[in-house]
């Protein structure tokens, strides 16, 4: 099951046969910028976080073997996320762990893969694999909330700032 | 749609000849001889398909005695669907900050050792 639009736009599929969640997104910079804001902490926390929360990074050490730690906070409640770095590739790939503190007995296995398109585009596929459907189902779900009433004013902030 | 009914829902679909039931019940409602006929599984085995799809409120079916044709419950795949737009929106949303940081990064940073490499204690500072 999946809902696509434009080869631009981001398409999302939740595979039916394992607990895996599949994102394919095309960017125009190439792969080793792409893979930059991946990995550089500090350009990290300017995209990645929710709107509504503070992310603070811990560490950050996206190297094979490497770890990370970040938190969101909000209104003075804290959520911590941690993992390891397996396999971590130079402009290529990044395979890692992922744990919701909140629920510490939880992990999810993600894989980025950037591909280079030419003409300095890349091509993102980020695969969650969890241990159970249901683990699958409340990753989708958690968030959701926050994700229809942040809408696109995110966006819209961005515009304004001029890239 | 309560995320117990959701987890069902994608469960269900877990498996292919569930899925191409379901594929199949998009064009319109049938029976179940003739959900059956395209596979090499007995009628019992389809009948237990169907009712996994319907325990997840993925198919109903009609209490019609004679036919009891199975209906596709369009509005639950509808909202799986949704549910599923409104994480893709979310990702999109990130993506396009992360397109709006890419278009501002210069093209070659000056190569900085990574925060987190360990010092070479012979280093001058």
């Amino acid at each position: 099951m999946s809902t696509t639009t434009s080869h631009r736009e981001t398409s999302i599929e939740a595979d039916a046969a394992v607990p895996l969640v599949r994102i394919v997104r095309e960017f125009d910079a190439p792969p080793a910028k792409v893979f930059r804001a991946h990995t550089d902490p500090e350009l990290l926390v300017r995209w990645l976080g929710p709107r509504d929360l503070t992310m603070t990074v811990e560490h950050y050490d996206c190297r094979t073997g490497g770890s990370y730690r970040y938190l969101h906070t909000r209104d003075g409640e804290e959520y911590g996320f941690h993992g390891s770095f397996h396999e971590v590739r130079p402009d290529s790939l990044i395979v890692q762990t992922f744990t919701f503190e909140g629920w510490p007995d939880g992990v999810a296995l993600e894989r980025l893969v950037l591909e280079d398109l030419g003409d300095g585009r890349t091509r993102l596929t980020a695969t969650s694999l969890v241990d159970s459907f249901e683990s699958r189902d409340a990753f989708l779900a958690s968030g959701m909330e926050s994700g229809v009433r942040q809408g696109y004013e995110r966006l819209d902030d961005v515009l304004a700032e001029g890239a | 749609m309560a995320a117990d009914q959701l987890s069902r829902a994608f469960s269900a679909l877990a498996d292919p000849t569930r899925r191409d039931i379901v594929a199949r019940l998009t064009v319109g409602d049938a029976t179940v001889n003739e959900l059956a006929a395209p596979y090499a599984v007995t009628l019992q085995a389809v009948s237990k398909h169907l009712r996994v799809l319907e325990d997840a409120g993925l198919v109903s079916r009609s209490r019609d005695a004679q036919r009891r044709p199975v209906h596709l419950e369009a509005d639950v795949l509808h909202l799986m669907t949704a549910w599923l737009e409104r994480y893709r929106r979310r990702a999109e949303e990130r993506y396009q900050r992360l397109d709006a940081l890419l278009a501002e990064l210069p093209d070659d940073p000056a190569p900085a050792p990574p925060p987190t490499a360990p010092r070479d204690p012979e280093e001058e500072p």
